[in-house]
Protein backbone atom coordinates (compact mmCIF):
# COMPACT_ATOMS: atom_id res chain seq x y z
CA UNK A 1 0.00 0.00 0.00
CA UNK A 2 2.58 2.47 -1.15
CA UNK A 3 1.46 5.75 -1.71
CA UNK A 4 3.00 9.35 -1.70
CA UNK A 5 0.01 10.94 -1.11
CA UNK A 6 -0.28 12.24 2.83
CA UNK A 7 -4.08 11.99 2.84
CA UNK A 8 -4.49 8.63 1.29
CA UNK A 9 -2.06 7.58 3.92
CA UNK A 10 -4.39 9.37 6.63
CA UNK A 11 -7.32 7.56 5.14
CA UNK A 12 -5.64 4.00 5.32
CA UNK A 13 -4.26 4.70 9.22
CA UNK A 14 -7.69 5.49 9.60
CA UNK A 15 -9.10 2.75 7.81
CA UNK A 16 -6.90 0.49 9.48
CA UNK A 17 -7.59 1.60 12.80
CA UNK A 18 -11.33 1.12 12.18
CA UNK A 19 -11.01 -1.90 11.36
CA UNK A 20 -9.26 -3.13 14.69
CA UNK A 21 -12.59 -1.85 16.24
CA UNK A 22 -15.30 -3.42 13.57
CA UNK A 23 -13.62 -7.20 13.63
CA UNK A 24 -13.15 -7.06 17.41
CA UNK A 25 -9.61 -7.36 18.15
CA UNK A 26 -9.99 -3.97 20.45
CA UNK A 27 -12.14 -2.51 22.33
CA UNK A 28 -13.20 0.93 24.27
CA UNK A 29 -10.26 0.49 26.38
CA UNK A 30 -8.03 0.80 23.43
CA UNK A 31 -9.32 4.31 22.44
CA UNK A 32 -9.02 5.33 26.92
CA UNK A 33 -4.94 4.59 25.80
CA UNK A 34 -5.52 6.44 22.85
CA UNK A 35 -6.38 9.77 24.88
CA UNK A 36 -3.56 9.30 27.17
CA UNK A 37 -1.22 9.85 24.17
CA UNK A 38 0.08 13.65 23.14
CA UNK A 39 2.38 15.54 21.18
CA UNK A 40 5.11 14.87 24.16
CA UNK A 41 4.12 11.39 24.48
CA UNK A 42 2.95 10.40 20.82
CA UNK A 43 4.02 6.57 20.46
CA UNK A 44 2.51 5.98 23.85
CA UNK A 45 -0.31 3.16 22.65
CA UNK A 46 2.78 1.20 21.05
CA UNK A 47 4.90 1.49 23.92
CA UNK A 48 2.23 -0.10 25.78
CA UNK A 49 1.46 -2.75 23.16
CA UNK A 50 5.29 -3.70 22.93
CA UNK A 51 4.98 -4.28 27.04
CA UNK A 52 2.42 -6.21 26.30
CA UNK A 53 3.79 -8.44 23.57
CA UNK A 54 7.06 -8.76 25.93
CA UNK A 55 5.20 -9.64 28.96
CA UNK A 56 3.09 -12.20 26.32
CA UNK A 57 5.87 -13.87 24.99
CA UNK A 58 6.76 -14.83 28.71
CA UNK A 59 3.34 -16.38 29.63
CA UNK A 60 2.89 -17.90 26.31
CA UNK A 61 6.26 -20.06 26.75
CA UNK A 62 5.62 -20.68 29.84
CA UNK A 63 1.90 -22.06 29.79
CA UNK A 64 3.17 -23.69 26.88
CA UNK A 65 5.51 -25.81 29.33
CA UNK A 66 2.84 -26.05 32.17
CA UNK A 67 0.77 -28.00 30.01
CA UNK A 68 3.12 -30.31 28.57
CA UNK A 69 3.46 -31.49 32.68
CA UNK A 70 2.05 -34.00 34.28
CA UNK A 71 0.10 -33.92 36.12
CA UNK A 72 -1.24 -30.52 34.74
CA UNK A 73 -0.99 -27.95 37.62
CA UNK A 74 -4.50 -26.38 37.13
CA UNK A 75 -3.57 -23.87 39.82
CA UNK A 76 -0.44 -22.24 38.25
CA UNK A 77 -2.26 -22.12 34.69
CA UNK A 78 -5.12 -20.53 36.46
CA UNK A 79 -2.48 -18.07 37.76
CA UNK A 80 -0.87 -17.49 34.63
CA UNK A 81 -3.75 -17.17 32.42
CA UNK A 82 -5.45 -14.25 35.20
CA UNK A 83 -2.04 -12.14 34.15
CA UNK A 84 -2.68 -12.82 30.70
CA UNK A 85 -6.08 -11.99 30.93
CA UNK A 86 -5.12 -8.79 33.17
CA UNK A 87 -2.75 -7.37 30.44
CA UNK A 88 -5.16 -8.14 27.88
CA UNK A 89 -7.75 -6.40 29.35
CA UNK A 90 -5.35 -3.55 29.90
CA UNK A 91 -4.76 -2.96 26.67
CA UNK A 92 -8.35 -3.59 25.32
CA UNK A 93 -7.24 -7.05 23.31
CA UNK A 94 -10.81 -7.81 23.01
CA UNK A 95 -10.72 -11.53 21.02
CA UNK A 96 -7.72 -12.48 22.91
CA UNK A 97 -9.44 -11.43 26.50
CA UNK A 98 -12.52 -13.68 25.53
CA UNK A 99 -10.10 -16.60 25.31
CA UNK A 100 -8.43 -15.91 28.80
CA UNK A 101 -11.90 -16.38 29.90
CA UNK A 102 -12.74 -19.53 28.41
CA UNK A 103 -9.44 -21.28 29.34
CA UNK A 104 -9.79 -20.40 32.96
CA UNK A 105 -13.03 -21.94 32.43
CA UNK A 106 -11.41 -25.22 31.76
CA UNK A 107 -8.76 -24.86 33.96
CA UNK A 108 -11.48 -24.51 36.41
CA UNK A 109 -13.11 -27.50 35.22
CA UNK A 110 -9.17 -29.12 34.94
CA UNK A 111 -10.31 -30.30 31.52
CA UNK A 112 -6.59 -30.36 29.94
CA UNK A 113 -7.46 -30.92 26.26
CA UNK A 114 -10.08 -28.01 26.21
CA UNK A 115 -7.43 -26.12 27.76
CA UNK A 116 -4.78 -26.98 25.14
CA UNK A 117 -7.67 -26.44 22.64
CA UNK A 118 -8.18 -22.87 24.06
CA UNK A 119 -5.21 -22.04 24.44
CA UNK A 120 -4.38 -22.79 20.65
CA UNK A 121 -6.64 -20.50 19.45
CA UNK A 122 -5.45 -18.05 21.98
CA UNK A 123 -2.63 -18.10 20.29
CA UNK A 124 -3.88 -17.35 17.06
CA UNK A 125 -6.02 -14.32 18.02
CA UNK A 126 -3.02 -13.19 19.92
CA UNK A 127 -0.49 -13.55 16.78
CA UNK A 128 -3.29 -11.97 14.58
CA UNK A 129 -3.53 -9.14 16.89
CA UNK A 130 0.00 -8.84 17.22
CA UNK A 131 0.34 -8.43 13.39
CA UNK A 132 -2.65 -5.55 12.93
CA UNK A 133 -1.33 -3.78 15.35
CA UNK A 134 2.04 -3.59 14.29
CA UNK A 135 0.75 -3.13 10.43
CA UNK A 136 -0.90 -0.23 12.95
CA UNK A 137 1.22 1.82 14.31
CA UNK A 138 4.20 1.41 11.06
CA UNK A 139 1.68 3.03 9.20
CA UNK A 140 0.35 5.42 11.78
CA UNK A 141 4.25 6.44 12.72
CA UNK A 142 4.72 8.18 8.92
CA UNK A 143 1.55 10.18 9.48
CA UNK A 144 3.17 11.83 12.32
CA UNK A 145 1.40 12.50 15.50
CA UNK A 146 -2.22 13.47 13.64
CA UNK A 147 -5.67 13.65 15.65
CA UNK A 148 -7.39 10.32 16.34
CA UNK A 149 -11.39 9.99 14.94
CA UNK A 150 -13.29 9.93 17.61
CA UNK A 151 -14.71 6.72 17.44
CA UNK A 152 -16.65 4.75 19.22
CA UNK A 153 -17.49 1.32 18.75
CA UNK A 154 -20.43 -0.50 18.72
CA UNK B 1 -0.36 26.03 55.14
CA UNK B 2 -1.29 25.06 51.65
CA UNK B 3 -0.65 21.85 50.38
CA UNK B 4 1.01 21.50 47.00
CA UNK B 5 -1.48 20.70 44.36
CA UNK B 6 0.65 17.55 43.15
CA UNK B 7 0.28 14.88 45.25
CA UNK B 8 2.83 12.14 45.07
CA UNK B 9 1.07 8.40 44.36
CA UNK B 10 2.73 5.40 45.19
CA UNK B 11 1.79 2.59 42.50
CA UNK B 12 1.93 -1.01 43.21
CA UNK B 13 1.99 -3.47 40.75
CA UNK B 14 3.57 -6.65 39.50
CA UNK B 15 2.15 -6.50 35.67
CA UNK B 16 4.27 -4.37 33.43
CA UNK B 17 1.64 -3.04 31.31
CA UNK B 18 -0.51 -1.90 33.67
CA UNK B 19 2.15 -0.08 35.91
CA UNK B 20 3.35 2.66 32.84
CA UNK B 21 -0.55 2.63 32.21
CA UNK B 22 -1.11 3.55 35.80
CA UNK B 23 1.90 6.00 36.02
CA UNK B 24 0.58 7.56 32.46
CA UNK B 25 -2.68 8.13 33.97
CA UNK B 26 -1.70 9.65 37.13
CA UNK B 27 1.47 11.98 35.43
CA UNK B 28 -1.42 13.13 33.29
CA UNK B 29 -3.47 13.56 36.59
CA UNK B 30 -0.45 15.91 38.00
CA UNK B 31 0.93 13.12 40.46
CA UNK B 32 4.20 12.60 41.11
CA UNK B 33 4.75 8.76 40.74
CA UNK B 34 6.83 5.90 41.82
CA UNK B 35 6.05 3.10 40.45
CA UNK B 36 7.20 -0.53 42.59
CA UNK B 37 6.23 -4.06 41.29
CA UNK B 38 5.71 -5.56 44.60
CA UNK B 39 4.06 -5.34 48.26
CA UNK B 40 7.78 -5.83 49.77
CA UNK B 41 9.27 -2.99 47.74
CA UNK B 42 6.32 -1.01 48.40
CA UNK B 43 7.50 -1.23 52.44
CA UNK B 44 10.93 -1.18 51.48
CA UNK B 45 10.23 2.31 49.57
CA UNK B 46 8.21 3.20 52.56
CA UNK B 47 10.96 2.51 55.22
CA UNK B 48 8.29 0.66 57.24
CA UNK B 49 10.92 -0.02 59.99
CA UNK B 50 11.87 3.27 60.28
CA UNK B 51 11.34 6.33 61.58
CA UNK B 52 10.10 8.95 59.35
CA UNK B 53 6.54 8.99 58.75
CA UNK B 54 4.97 8.57 54.98
CA UNK B 55 8.32 9.67 53.52
CA UNK B 56 9.83 7.74 51.18
CA UNK B 57 13.50 6.56 50.86
CA UNK B 58 14.30 9.33 48.64
CA UNK B 59 12.78 11.98 51.35
CA UNK B 60 8.92 12.70 49.03
CA UNK B 61 6.25 12.07 51.55
CA UNK B 62 3.72 9.68 50.07
CA UNK B 63 -0.05 11.03 49.75
CA UNK B 64 -1.56 8.33 48.46
CA UNK B 65 -0.83 4.20 47.95
CA UNK B 66 -2.82 2.64 44.50
CA UNK B 67 -1.97 -1.14 44.84
CA UNK B 68 -3.16 -4.44 42.86
CA UNK B 69 -4.88 -6.50 44.95
CA UNK B 70 -3.62 -9.71 43.12
CA UNK B 71 -0.15 -10.18 43.18
CA UNK B 72 2.37 -12.73 43.73
CA UNK B 73 4.37 -12.71 47.64
CA UNK B 74 2.10 -9.89 49.19
CA UNK B 75 -1.51 -9.43 48.03
CA UNK B 76 -3.07 -6.24 48.02
CA UNK B 77 -4.80 -6.41 50.64
CA UNK B 78 -1.29 -8.15 52.79
CA UNK B 79 -0.29 -4.79 51.97
CA UNK B 80 -2.86 -2.50 53.07
CA UNK B 81 -2.93 -4.28 56.21
CA UNK B 82 0.59 -3.73 57.24
CA UNK B 83 0.47 -0.37 56.62
CA UNK B 84 -2.51 0.23 58.37
CA UNK B 85 -1.09 -1.89 61.17
CA UNK B 86 2.02 1.04 61.37
CA UNK B 87 1.89 3.62 63.22
CA UNK B 88 3.85 5.88 60.62
CA UNK B 89 2.23 4.81 57.60
CA UNK B 90 -0.91 4.17 58.60
CA UNK B 91 -2.83 7.63 57.64
CA UNK B 92 -1.67 7.22 54.17
CA UNK B 93 -4.80 6.51 52.15
CA UNK B 94 -4.48 3.32 50.12
CA UNK B 95 -6.63 2.37 47.13
CA UNK B 96 -7.04 -1.00 45.56
CA UNK B 97 -7.56 -1.85 42.31
CA UNK B 98 -8.49 -5.63 41.00
CA UNK B 99 -9.83 -6.66 37.84
CA UNK B 100 -12.03 -8.88 39.59
CA UNK B 101 -15.31 -7.57 41.00
CA UNK B 102 -16.12 -9.78 44.27
CA UNK B 103 -17.42 -8.17 47.06
CA UNK B 104 -16.28 -10.13 50.04
CA UNK B 105 -12.61 -8.96 48.78
CA UNK B 106 -13.81 -5.26 48.32
CA UNK B 107 -15.89 -5.44 51.56
CA UNK B 108 -12.77 -6.82 53.06
CA UNK B 109 -10.60 -3.85 51.86
CA UNK B 110 -12.68 -1.33 53.03
CA UNK B 111 -13.27 -2.73 56.06
CA UNK B 112 -9.53 -2.71 56.50
CA UNK B 113 -9.21 0.42 55.81
CA UNK B 114 -8.70 1.32 52.42
CA UNK B 115 -10.38 4.30 50.69
CA UNK B 116 -11.67 3.06 47.45
CA UNK B 117 -11.52 -0.20 45.56
CA UNK B 118 -11.18 0.32 41.75
CA UNK B 119 -12.14 -2.05 38.72
CA UNK B 120 -9.66 -2.68 36.29
CA UNK B 121 -8.69 -1.42 33.84
CA UNK B 122 -8.32 1.90 35.75
CA UNK B 123 -9.68 4.72 33.89
CA UNK B 124 -8.23 8.34 33.77
CA UNK B 125 -11.57 9.87 34.85
CA UNK B 126 -11.31 6.89 37.96
CA UNK B 127 -7.61 8.30 38.66
CA UNK B 128 -8.87 12.11 38.38
CA UNK B 129 -11.63 11.82 41.00
CA UNK B 130 -9.54 9.57 42.85
CA UNK B 131 -6.97 12.73 42.99
CA UNK B 132 -9.54 15.26 43.74
CA UNK B 133 -11.12 13.56 46.46
CA UNK B 134 -7.60 13.00 48.38
CA UNK B 135 -6.65 16.54 47.44
CA UNK B 136 -9.60 17.69 49.94
CA UNK B 137 -9.29 15.16 52.27
CA UNK B 138 -5.15 16.80 52.75
CA UNK B 139 -6.32 19.76 52.74
CA UNK B 140 -8.84 19.64 55.40
CA UNK B 141 -7.16 17.77 58.30
CA UNK B 142 -9.56 18.92 61.19
CA UNK B 143 -12.61 17.55 59.14
CA UNK B 144 -10.91 14.76 58.07
CA UNK B 145 -11.94 12.11 60.62
CA UNK B 146 -15.55 12.65 60.90
CA UNK B 147 -16.27 13.59 56.98
CA UNK B 148 -14.05 10.45 55.89
CA UNK B 149 -16.14 8.10 58.08
CA UNK B 150 -19.47 9.65 56.98
CA UNK B 151 -18.04 8.77 52.97
CA UNK B 152 -16.60 5.97 53.85
CA UNK B 153 -19.66 4.20 54.95
CA UNK B 154 -21.75 5.67 52.24
CA UNK B 155 -19.19 4.42 50.24
CA UNK B 156 -19.72 0.57 51.40
CA UNK B 157 -23.33 0.93 51.16
CA UNK B 158 -22.70 1.84 47.68
CA UNK B 159 -20.74 -1.24 46.85
CA UNK B 160 -22.85 -3.32 49.03
CA UNK B 161 -25.76 -2.32 46.99
CA UNK B 162 -24.02 -2.26 43.70
CA UNK B 163 -23.73 -6.01 42.76
CA UNK B 164 -25.06 -5.17 39.52
CA UNK B 165 -23.56 -4.93 36.12
CA UNK B 166 -20.84 -2.33 35.24
CA UNK B 167 -18.98 -0.99 32.12
CA UNK B 168 -16.30 -2.98 33.66
CA UNK B 169 -17.80 -6.34 33.92
CA UNK B 170 -18.18 -7.99 30.95
CA UNK B 171 -18.82 -11.50 31.79
CA UNK B 172 -21.64 -11.32 34.65
CA UNK B 173 -25.17 -11.34 33.21
CA UNK B 174 -26.88 -8.36 34.17
CA UNK B 175 -29.74 -7.67 36.93
CA UNK B 176 -33.00 -7.10 35.79
CA UNK B 177 -33.99 -3.47 36.92
CA UNK B 178 -32.12 -1.22 38.04
CA UNK B 179 -28.72 -1.68 36.17
CA UNK B 180 -28.20 1.97 34.51
CA UNK B 181 -28.85 3.45 37.71
CA UNK B 182 -25.94 1.35 38.97
CA UNK B 183 -24.01 2.31 36.14
CA UNK B 184 -24.52 6.44 37.45
CA UNK B 185 -23.72 5.18 40.99
CA UNK B 186 -20.28 3.81 40.11
CA UNK B 187 -19.42 6.69 38.18
CA UNK B 188 -20.15 8.80 40.88
CA UNK B 189 -18.56 6.88 43.70
CA UNK B 190 -16.07 9.11 44.97
CA UNK B 191 -17.12 12.37 46.62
Amino acid sequence: METNNIHDLRRQVANLRQSLFDQGYVDEQFIELEELQDDATPNFVEEVVTLFCKDSARLIHIIDQTLENHPVDFAKLDNYMHQFKGSSSSIGAKKVKTKCTQFMEYCRAENVEGCKRTFQQLKEEYTTLRRKLEIYFQYARQVGPTETASCHPK
Amino acid sequence: MGMAQELHVLAVDDSLVDRKVIERLLKISCCKVTAVESGRRALQYLGLDGEKSSMGIDGLKVNLILTDYSMPGMTGYELLKKIKESSALSKIPVVIMSSEKILPRIDRCLEEGAEEFLLKPVKLSDVKRLRDFILRGEGDDDKLTDKKIKEACSRKRKFQDDSLVTAHDIESSPESSASSESQQQKQSKIG
